[in-house]
């Protein structure tokens, strides 16, 4: 990645390389000595984490350990959250610190792409305009053969093309809550982004809508960097290729255990990994 | 209260049918043993017939196990205890076949006259039967130390199963009569050195259960 691309507003569609729907492939994330607050209220403290590109990053811990802080901070999203939010630190994507003075925040956030907790789509807009809606944000203009083709490439990615091809000029919201939640992945995937944050991406959704996220997971870490915030421990084991166990004990919350999945959940290095895991805690 | 009581009682309680089971193992050697020493038919037949009870042992505890991973997700240490406790159950069972192989042998030759008064193979039972228990307390005590202790044992196992290999070797080139019952206390004796090599495997679990390390001792032995 060279320096302009997270420091300059996109000015046109094409230029932004919106019309080449090709992902660049995942790029590396390196978080330096992350602090995050709420006003004066230190939220979590010092974590230094090197995330993998094109693999998939669990967060795990309990509530209130600070992992949808810190996944909030990997795209300069906790900036725009309430209760006088401040960030000190790095956050190094592909070796460029996105809170650097110059790095624009909207930049950051469309190559560092964000799932929510609730599907979310927009419920005025028909399928089509809520994938190509990150673009229209980003002011980019498209024609009608470019747009038709970022619709159905971003379905295609997020695996919900053949579901709804034929519907869509159909409103986002009359679809089922998996499906919805693809739409959004879609609509994330359609910005070209090189790296997927997901919060809690199926915490509203059914088993099996579950499992179709984490397989749309497994395909799209081909293409992207992926950290996804879960509170489900077998999701996190089947998912990830890494896991961070974080914990908010006694103050602010850090980093316990950061290591390759499978050693995670079979044979934690740390106590209270362990007990977390296993469901000892507290 | 623990976190998970049920979840904790139901490991107990496997933990609880897996020194059961152990014991039904160590009974075994031991009958088997006295029934051979003892030409005691009746004794022989009942370690044959209880085997049954050892292979029920067996699938009784591998269905907890099964079900306390669909019910209960294992992970980390439990998931360890659940996998290691697959492992034991197997050489366990092995080890009850090794005791009805003697058994047979006992029925086989209870009706000759004894080749020679039996020192060493009764040597071999006890020392196996003794790293036995041995190792299922290291297993319940998590105890790394205390199991590699016991696997380093298997060697006086070995040493004896040599001894008696040779000894059973000069009955027969002195008297080619004897060779029949010479081999059949021969099997007694490759069944015990197999017994002891099964806690061996024990002893490995137990430091896979601790460690999540699965380490062969030969392996490290030959390095």
């Amino acid at each position: 990645m060279d320096n302009t691309q997270i420091k300059e507003a996109p000015q046109d569609a094409s230029a932004e390389g919106y019309n080449t729907p090709v992902a660049t492939g995942g790029k590396s994330m390196e978080i330096r000595n992350l602090k995050a607050y709420y006003g004066s209220y230190l939220a979590i403290s010092d974590v230094n984490m090197e995330i993998q590109p094109n693999k998939v990053t669990a967060l795990i811990g309990p509530s209130g350990c600070g992992k949808s802080t810190l996944i909030r901070c990997l795209n300069r999203m906790h900036e725009v959250t309430p209760g006088a939010p401040r960030v000190e630190g790095e956050v190094l994507l592909d070796g460029q610190n996105i809170y650097a003075p110059s790095a624009d925040p909207v930049k950051v956030r469309r190559l560092i792409g964000m799932v929510f907790q609730k599907p979310n789509p927009f419920p005025t807009m028909s399928i089509s305009e809520n994938v190509l809606a990150g673009i229209k944000l980003n002011s980019g203009r498209l024609n009608h053969a470019q747009a038709a083709e970022i619709v159905e490439q971003s379905l295609h990615r997020a695996a919900l093309w053949d579901e709804v091809k034929d519907k869509l000029g159909k409103s986002g919201a009359s679809l089922s809550g998996g499906q919805q939640q693809r739409l959004c992945i879609a609509r994330t995937i359609a910005v070209n982004p090189e790296v997927i944050l997901m919060d809690e991406p199926c915490s509203a959704l059914d088993p099996i809508a579950t499992l179709k996220i984490e397989e749309l997971i497994e395909e799209l870490k081909a293409q992207y960097t992926i950290i996804i915030v879960t509170h489900n421990m077998q999701q996190a084991s089947r998912a990830s290729d890494f896991t961070a166990f974080m914990l908010a004990q006694d103050g602010p919350g850090h980093l316990v255990e950061f290591g390759p999945t499978q050693q995670i959940f079979t044979r934690p290095t740390q106590k209270r990994t362990e007990d977390y895991i296993t469901g000892r805690f507290g | 209260m623990p976190a998970r009581p049920t979840f904790e009682r139901e490991l107990r309680d496997l933990q609880d049918e897996l020194l059961v089971m152990s014991s039904m193992v160590d009974k075994a050697i031991s009958r088997s043993i006295e029934a051979l020493k003892n030409r005691d038919l009746g004794l022989a037949r009942l370690v044959v017939s209880d085997d049954q009870k050892v292979n029920d042992k067996r699938f009784e505890i591998e269905e907890k196990c099964i079900l306390i991973t669909a019910t209960q997700a294992p992970l980390a240490s439990d998931l360890r205890t659940i996998v290691a406790v697959l492992n034991v159950i197997t050489d366990l069972e092995r080890m009850a076949d090794h005791c009805v192989g003697i058994a047979k042998i006992a029925i086989m030759t209870g009706n000759e006259p004894p080749l020679k008064p039996l020192i060493d193979i009764p040597r071999m039972a006890e020392q196996s039967r003794s790293m036995l228990r041995r190792a299922m307390d290291a297993f319940v005590a998590r105890d790394v130390a205390a199991a590699n202790a016991v696997a380093n044992e298997d060697d006086i196992v070995d040493q004896l199963y040599d001894q008696v290999y040779r000894e059973l070797l000069t009955f027969m080139l002195n008297d080619p009569r004897t060779i029949d019952r010479a081999t059949h206390l021969l099997w007694v004796a490759h069944n015990l050195e197999r017994i002891g090599d099964r806690v061996t495997n024990i002893c490995e679990r137990v430091n896979f259960l601790v460690t999540g390390r699965m380490e062969e001792y030969k392996a490290a032995k030959q390095v």
